[in-house]
């Protein structure tokens, strides 16, 4: 395939920034995303330019590394899967595309395609955890038992792998369904449920601190979420943060 | 110097025990005075740096990754193993002990092994306690599996995401410590070199990527937790930045680097489709307890199916050979990986590979979507006899266990596993081998210690499924909490440790002449070039088989690349900003060189063991060939400058509690 890119280019965090043309010839099918980028980066470097920043680590769909905002879409025109998962198949010979960075206030430009998402660590310092010691000595794991029921939607919470999609196709830049994937798991849980309140409290605040805007029930981040968290977790965040806030 | 493992004296069974009773404890007090630094936030290092800082540590950790919860961990899928017989089928600390001895092909440490079976009870209760989300049944009580090389059910999961998960659960005691102001968190930095005072670890030069500075940082320890090297044969399960760089500068400031031709060559990947490839997926081994592996029987089936002429559904249960079964009937599907992956490339070189490069064999699960569908059926009073039914039910079931596994192959091949058999190979997967450590994970440094993957010592020649995340998550939350407070013990009145002292000059200086070099050399070719050009040598001469010759020859041409990469790499941009074709470069310079020593260590033992197998040594029916009465020792491996001319240390291996027989799965 031969493709024409339209690539952010951004040298730093004060730089304005700009869209760059490149022309690209033999692109397979096969070939992930990110390998297509490989090719563009290894012309590059061997003429003596510098290559498109992008992250990247486990190239299968997981660690939450990867982003790119492709055509005007979160990690591109697929359902369901990270960039690093996105496959040259899903274009056509002569196609033009636009690859930007994730855009939102709290996801400062590091490089060309490479934000600071830090912003969600932070709101995990404030209350991602449940505050048991790692000392081992806790009771035996079958003593609580868990309605299997509960454990499988506490555990479609925690498949949230922080890639920020959900922001950056936010109209509001809001982080809603990232914070409430973690309030779900613990809040799901009987282990989490001893600081549940303190946890929705701070974890919100923590939110609101870090610039993320509101949430408006727009939806579209359940739409390109690669791990299919739902609202449900919004609603559940807000049912948990209510009656803490009354508490 | 001869190797010191440190083993305590006493029966295997309470030697940990006995060993925690006595050691030098640090008063809360005192730990406040004490600096930790650990580089690497996986499994083992986020474990780590969240039990030192809860003991009242002051911990600094490093990771290259923008956020700890990204390190390589994240991406196992099946399981973690842990003796606590809820199946109640046989299993104990002992059997588990045994499992991971021979399936390590008597070629790990019997004491280490033993405190790992021990300290497995612990994990699951702890991850649980943190809100792990594990597999649950509908009583509500833990659910478990099986994996290769065991006949017990003793593997917890989390669907296909177990390591995320379990890291997921470090991250989140790490969270906690953050929060308290007990760890600092280092992301985005990249340790370069390791500074010794007085021959003692205190301190790491680190990069910070994103600013390029060169940054000093100083601690009574050091704890090097960075991962596998997998990575250097270009094309392997492990993530694109996992690397050897941290492991191989404590190994060239004195660290003996041991066993590092022992390689796990996992059996479930998805296959190499081109020489665009960037890396290869992983399908978990949890697979094979359901799926089971065949080829065609016949060459001219074989050869119909690579030219796309029959299609796999089309041949009859007498067309399709399934080997594994024929081989092993004991452990059929279920044989340890490197028994799995020689038994694949083995019908492959024979020509009966299933896809265009001929270099796959199927992974159907035809016969499990049946037989769950059928009990399905019968469970909730339906039409057994109801092939769409029987089917769709079944598919569910199969969908429920591995359903993330069968939408990422789905996403990378095209193809829908429910309906074809997966196409499999053999993939670089682990590395067993790794810095030396003794009973108390401390390197060959005095007070640099080294855990999780990066380390070798728990898993011999071969490690069997679900043994990584189980070691990586004992070796930080419950051994070197332990270990490292009875070295640091001494260290209560030492008081901070400046970092304007000669030392750190040195190794400043060093790492930024490096950098120097590898961004004026004006060359012609892209770091990856070199990487790809060694992983070819490593896979095509050091990979699943090995002989003299090949490994002769490997080492001169992985000298010569590293000769080539050094006069011709092409770097661009700058030091002093985010560069990741730098990082690279760095990670790479690295890999050039541990290559060679891996290619040495791999011709020098002259058996076939675990994952390392020598054409020279086999058994009539091709299997590997032990030498217990010549190499029943770890290979220790001490840096004189040039990887060809390391020195060899042995530490005899010693098996008091275990019988060495030949491992044997039929
Ligand atoms: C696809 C896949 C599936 C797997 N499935 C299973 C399974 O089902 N069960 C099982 O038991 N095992 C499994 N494994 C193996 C297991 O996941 C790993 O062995 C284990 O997670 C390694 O943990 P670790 O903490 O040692 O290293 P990692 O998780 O690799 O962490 C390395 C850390 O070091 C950091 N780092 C590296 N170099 C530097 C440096 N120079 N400076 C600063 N930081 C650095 C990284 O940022 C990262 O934080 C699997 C592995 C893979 C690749
Ligand atoms: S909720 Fe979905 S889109 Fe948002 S960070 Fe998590 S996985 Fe990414
Ligand atoms: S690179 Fe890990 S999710 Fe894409």
């Amino acid at each position: 395939m031969n493709l024409t890119l339209k690539i952010w280019r951004q040298k730093n965090a004060q730089d304005k920034g700009q869209m760059v043309d490149y022309k690209i010839g033999g692109i397979e099918p096969d070939m992930s995303f990110l390998e297509m980028l490989d090719v563009l980066n290894n012309e590059l470097v061997e003429k003596g330019d510098e290559p498109v920043a992008f992250d990247h680590d486990c190239r299968e769909g997981i660690c939450g590394m990867c982003s790119l905002f492709i055509n005007g879409e979160a990690h591109g025109p697929d359902r369901g899967i990270t960039t690093c998962q996105l496959h040259m198949r899903k274009f056509k010979e002569g196609d033009t595309i636009y690859i930007e960075p994730w855009r939102a206030k709290a996801f400062p430009v590091i490089k060309d395609l490479v934000v600071d998402r830090s912003s969600f660590d932070r709101i995990q310092h404030a209350g991602g955890f449940i505050s048991v010691n790692t000392s081992g000595n806790t009771q035996d794991a079958n003593n609580i038992p868990v309605n299997k029921h509960d454990a499988d939607r506490s555990f479609d919470a925690a498949t949230c792998i922080g890639c920020g999609a959900c922001v950056a196709t936010c109209k509001n830049s809001s982080a809603m369904l990232f914070v409430s994937a973690k309030v779900s798991q613990f809040a799901l849980l009987p282990q989490g449920r001893i600081e549940a309140t303190e946890r929705v409290l701070n974890m919100v605040e923590a939110m609101d601190n870090e610039g993320f805007g509101n949430c408006t029930n727009t939806g579209a981040c359940e739409v390109e979420c690669p791990k299919g968290i739902s609202l449900e977790n919004i609603a559940r965040m807000n049912r948990e943060y209510l009656s803490a806030s009354i508490k | 110097m001869s190797l010191d493992n440190k083993i305590p004296q006493g029966p295997i069974d309470t030697k940990w025990t006995d060993y925690k009773d006595h050691i030098n404890l640090v008063n809360p007090a005192n730990k406040r005075n004490i600096d930790v630094i650990v580089v690497g936030t996986g499994l083992a290092g986020g474990s780590a740096a969240a039990t030192l800082a809860e003991l009242g540590y002051n911990v600094k950790a490093f990771c290259y990754q923008d956020s700890p919860r990204r390190a390589h961990s994240i991406a196992a899928q099946g399981g973690i193993n842990a003796a606590k017989n809820y199946q109640g089928d046989g299993d104990s600390i002992y059997r588990l002990f045994y499992d991971t001895v021979k399936g390590g092909d008597y070629r790990a440490r019997e004491a280490n092994v033993h405190r790992l079976a021990e300290v497995s009870v612990n994990i699951i209760d702890q991850c649980v306690a943190q809100g792990v989300p594990l597999a649950r049944e509908y009583g509500g009580l833990l659910d478990n599996r099986s994996f290769g090389g065991t006949q017990v059910s003793r593997t917890f999961y989390a669907k296909g995401q177990t390591g995320q998960q379990l890291l997921l659960g470090a991250y989140s005691a790490m969270n906690r410590q953050i929060g308290r102001g007990k760890i600092k968190m280092y992301n985005r930095h990249e340790m370069l070199d390791v500074v010794l005072v007085g021959g003692k670890a205190r301190g790491i030069i680190a990069r910070n990527l994103i600013t390029g500075e060169l940054e000093r940082h100083s601690a009574h320890a050091v704890v090097i937790a960075t991962g596998g090297y997998g990575n250097v044969f270009f094309l392997s399960t492990n993530a694109m930045g996992s690397n050897v760089t941290a492991a191989w500068k404590i190994h060239k400031k004195g660290a003996y680097f041991a066993n590092p031709c022992y390689t796990q060559i996992h059996p479930t990947c998805i296959p190499v489709t081109g020489d665009h490839q960037s890396k290869l997926t992983l399908m978990s081994e949890s697979l094979r307890n359901d799926g089971r592996i065949w080829v065609p029987a016949k060459l001219e089936d074989a050869q119909a199916i690579r030219e796309g002429k029959k299609k796999p559904t089309d041949l009859a249960e007498a067309d399709r050979d399934y080997y594994l079964e024929r081989r092993y009937p004991s452990f059929g599907n279920l044989v340890p990986r490197d028994v799995a992956s020689r038994a694949a490339k083995e019908r492959c070189d024979a020509g009966f590979g299933v896809n265009a490069t001929g270099e796959a064999v199927y992974l159907d699960f035809a016969a499990a979507i049946d037989r769950y569908g059928k009990e399905q059926a019968r469970i909730h009073h339906l039409d057994e006899n109801d092939a769409k039914l029987v089917y769709d039910l079944g598919q569910k079931v199969v969908e429920n266990k591995y359903g993330n596994l069968f939408q990422m192959y789905y996403k990378i091949v095209d193809e829908d596993p429910y309906t074809t058999p997966m196409m499999i190979y053999p993939a670089v997967h682990y590395t067993m081998g790794g810095v030396w450590v003794d009973y108390n994970l401390m390197t060959t440094i005095e007070g640099c210690y080294c855990i999780g993957e990066a380390n070798f010592s728990d898993h011999g020649a071969n490690r069997l499924g679900a043994s990584a995340l189980m070691q990586g998550l004992a070796d930080g939350y419950f051994v070197l909490p332990y270990t490292i407070g009875n070295y640091l013990a001494d260290d209560i009145r030492t008081g901070k440790i400046p970092t304007d002292t000669p030392e750190f000059d040195e190794a400043e200086k060093n790492v930024k002449s490096l950098i120097d070099h590898l961004m004026s050399n004006n060359g012609s070719h892209s770091v990856d070039y070199f990487h790809k050009k060694l992983g070819k040598v490593m896979w095509n001469n050091v990979g699943m088989a090995r002989n003299a010759k090949g490994l002769t020859e490997a080492m001169d041409e992985i000298a010569a690349i590293r000769e080539d990469f050094y006069k011709n790499v092409k770097v661009s941009g700058t030091a002093n900003s985010f560069n990741q074709e730098l990082e690279k470069a760095l990670r790479v310079a690295d890999f050039l060189e541990l290559g060679e020593l891996f290619a040495k260590d791999a011709l020098h033992r002259e058996e076939s063991c675990g994952g390392h197998f020598r054409e020279e040594h086999q058994t009539a029916e091709g299997e590997a060939q032990r030498d217990d009465a010549n190499f029943a020792y770890v290979a220790a491996w001490e840096y004189k400058g040039n990887p060809r001319e390391a020195v060899l240390h042995k530490e005899d291996l010693v098996y008091e509690n275990i019988k060495m027989v030949t491992r044997s799965y039929k």
